[in-house]
């Protein structure tokens, strides 16, 4: 395909940097959340002690995946995509080195207050005030490293891939700095610049959107990079790809009320989230369509090429929780689903069948490149064919447990006697639970031993990478 | 409820069906249907990205069906419900219509059920099984969170089963304690007797319960009880159950029974309460639940 030698020295080193910290943040984002689901089997391991408490591990885990495990994912493949897609090095590379351990610097700020229970207690952003600052400046530099990277590009035209990551990177900045004002009263302490019903919208607003920009666009910019690259074939439809984005940006937005139907919030504008996350729906499949197509005329790599599995079942995944979530945001399935596993098991299947593998298929054919090697050349292909099988039987044992769990809570919660009384008590729902508890720990389990599966085959690729890895990519940095 | 001003009723409608339409355009502007011998030679853009190459398919027609059926389906929801502003919809659907109206039907539907259980004596009810089932459902609803689903208790939450009563165990009584609530208040006594007063009361108030106590302490507090307890205790330690004051001789203990626990009442009082019932759940649910949780105490 592309001659190598015709383009500019890329910046590598911050990408590799990334990358590692990718397989790093993973392992410890899924053992906390294994730790989590044991803990709702068997309650004492929270050992007694408030840090290891479930209220506090909870939020530690969710921060490590999104924002430590799928950040750092979303740097170095933003990054890596950026300069080869612009055909030109990054722009301001020391800023870069910056955004990297200003970042880490963040996930070790959560790591050390959350268990601490400094919380702000909103959702996904429990981080306190200071440790917001400091993310909203890393992101800032974030942006002027990205968007000066793509300013002085040397191609015609911006690729798609960079254009999820463009509106991935200004909406979560806005995102993040009005959702995070607050009122500090100390250092550790802050409350909310908004009141009751406005606060919680507010939030879901955030909270809907960090799934839609951080956890869709960004990652749909990473699939339109690395699916057609790995697949050797041209991405199936350009003007599709323009429809579905910016249909995706401006309806995704909308759609945060449906976190909060029948509540306080009016009736108004509950409405208007269930109407707006049902348009959803064909936004969010214009990019598995565009995606899973691209590998037409190559359809027998899904057979030998395990990277290729990971990518497309990643897409698979993703067609099927953007469907889920715009039923379950219709208020009539909402009132069983709220509340319940089912919500839970959503959210996996999005974090761990989407968002997880193509990270993983996308590192596994980026991480030889980065150290020196060849594409293709990790140190065993058969091992990761072997995480894409646990992370796919993982994946479905974690959603098909929660589907159970979560339907039957529902189901439990809202059954009547002929007296008009309840039928069950809450805790006979969550003895009935049980099963479901267990099965999701046998599958979260499955999915982190094959996140370590590919900690090893990483490390050995880099142990194999020749001595000097300038003979072929010389740093920048 | 509150209506937007008219700045923000049309803010949302203009927002939201601008956000519609435009996305409508968009779809429009870009249904073309390719004939494949159009662009034979050159099936892609032209672009080329670090090796990338983009075809340009047309949308999938049933994508672009789906799509438009979503928007067809948003713009007649919003006609009938609430979405745009002040706009009520044609349905006049409102969430608190709707949760009256269910409270109505179930009215309706069971009241009848609760009236009859309402004019029966509690010997009648105890003596009714489908009215204890009854009871025991509203027990599971409503009590078991702070009672346990045994309604066995929890530290600061009576037992129900043990036959021992701070308020009187009669079925009157238990309904009364139901319907208006309790509030139970043991005074602070730390200030005023002091931490010695405190140790010595405490042995003594072990010892009527025959618990192992510092004889010499109990001796001391003996007096301290009579002058400061006995008013609400009484002077043999046997609770009044008028004030909702415990027995503090049956060994049964709300706050916990150990030397800390006692002192720990003593030193800093304790504030029992349990909530009024009566407009939450109605006298008839709550004279079925007083039947069913003074059967448990009859069954031992």
């Amino acid at each position: 395909m592309s001659n190598a030698i015709d383009h500019p020295v890329y910046n590598y080193r911050i990408v590799r940097q990334f990358s590692i910290m990718t397989i790093v943040w993973g392992i410890v984002g899924m053992l906390v959340g294994v730790i989590l689901a044991a803990q709702l089997m068997w309650p004492e391991l929270n050992l007694g002690l408030p840090w290891t408490h479930f209220g506090r591990l909870r939020p530690l885990h969710t921060n490590a995946v999104i924002f430590a495990f799928g950040g750092c994912a979303l740097f170095a493949t933003s990054f890596y995509i950026v300069q080869r897609t612009c055909k030109t090095a990054l722009f301001a590379p020391r800023l870069a080195t910056f955004v990297f351990w200003g970042w880490q610097l963040v996930i070790l700020s959560a790591a050390v207050t959350l268990p601490l229970g400094l919380t702000s207690s909103k959702e996904y952003a429990e981080l306190e005030w200071p440790i917001d600052i400091l993310i909203a400046v890393v992101w800032v530099s974030y942006a002027i490293v990205f968007f000066g990277t793509i300013a002085k590009r040397t191609t015609s035209h911006i690729y798609v891939a960079n254009w999820f990551f463009c509106g991935f990177i200004i909406t979560v900045a806005v995102l993040h700095i009005v959702n995070s004002a607050a009122i500090p009263v100390s250092l550790t302490k802050s409350y909310s610049f908004y009141p009751g019903a406005i606060d919680a919208m507010v939030q879901w607003w955030y909270g809907h959107n960090a799934v839609g920009f951080f956890l869709t666009a960004g990652f749909l910019g990473m699939m339109y990079y690395f699916v057609p690259k790995q697949a050797e074939r041209p991405v199936y439809s350009y003007r599709l790809s323009v429809v579905h984005f910016w249909a995706l940006i401006a309806i995704y937005i909308w759609a945060g009320p449906h976190h909060l139907h029948y509540s306080a919030l009016p009736d108004w504008a509950q409405g208007l989230g269930m109407v707006m996350s049902l348009i959803l729906l064909a936004p969010s499949w214009g990019g598995m369509i565009n995606g899973i197509m691209t590998l037409s005329g190559a359809w027998e790599k899904l057979r030998t090429d395990p990277i290729i599995k990971f990518l497309i079942v990643s897409l698979s995944f993703y067609g099927m929780s953007t469907f889920e979530g715009p039923m379950m945001a219709i208020k009539t399935v909402n009132a069983l689903s709220h509340n319940t596993d089912w919500t839970i098991g959503h959210v996996h299947s999005g974090a761990l069948g989407w968002v997880a593998m193509v990270s993983m298929g996308s590192m596994y054919h980026m991480i030889p490149i980065l150290f020196g090697r060849k594409q293709g050349e990790m140190y065993s292909i058969a091992l990761i064919n072997l995480h894409f099988w646990l992370a796919t039987i993982g994946t479905v044992l974690y959603i098909a447990s929660m589907w159970v769990s979560g339907i039957m809570q529902g189901l439990m919660w809202r059954a009547v006697n002929q007296d008009g009384t309840l039928t069950y008590s809450f805790v006979d729902s969550l003895e009935a639970s049980y099963p479901s508890y267990f099965v999701r720990f046998l599958g979260g389990s499955i999915f982190f031993i094959g996140m370590l599966i590919m900690a090893y085959n990483v490390w050995m690729t880099i142990r194999m990478a020749p001595e000097s890895d300038a003979t072929t990519q010389p740093n920048a940095a | 409820m509150s209506s937007l001003s008219s700045f923000w009723h049309w803010w949302i409608i203009i927002l939201t069906l601008g956000c519609i339409a435009g996305t409508w355009l968009l779809l429009k502007l870009n249904q073309v249907s390719v004939k494949p011998a159009d662009n034979i030679d050159d099936p892609t853009t032209g672009h080329e990205y670090d090796g990338i190459q983009e075809y340009n398919n047309p949308l999938p027609s049933w994508w672009y069906w789906m799509f438009i059926l979503t928007i067809v389906f948003a713009l007649a929801y919003l006609i009938l419900y609430p979405g745009l502003g002040n706009f009520k919809g044609y349905l006049n659907w409102t969430s608190a219509g709707q949760w009256q109206a269910e409270q109505d039907q179930a009215t309706i539907e069971y009241a009848p059920i609760f009236e009859r259980y309402g004019a029966m004596s509690f010997d009648e009810l105890k003596a009714d099984p489908e009215a204890l089932k009854t009871g025991q459902r509203l027990f599971a609803n409503n009590c078991s969170i702070c009672h346990g689903s045994a309604a066995t208790g929890s530290v600061g939450f009576p037992n129900l089963r043990d036959n021992d009563w701070l308020y009187g165990g009669t079925p009157e009584a238990i309904e009364t304690s139901i319907l208006k609530g309790r509030q139970g208040q043991m005074m602070a006594w730390g200030a005023v007797i002091g931490e010695d007063g405190v140790k010595q009361t405490a042995a003594y108030v072990a010892s009527l319960s025959g618990m192992k106590a510092d004889a010499e302490l109990a001796e001391k507090g003996k007096t301290t009880f009579a002058t400061m307890c006995i008013a609400c205790h009484g002077p043999d330690g046997k609770g009044n159950q008028l004030l909702g004051a415990p027995n503090l001789t049956d060994k049964i203990w709300l706050y916990g029974g150990s030397p800390n626990k006692i002192e720990e009442t003593i030193r800093s009082g304790r504030f029992g309460q349990m909530p009024a019932h009566e407009e939450l759940l109605g006298k008839e649910k709550i004279h079925v639940l007083a039947a069913y949780i003074s059967s448990l105490s009859s069954q031992q």
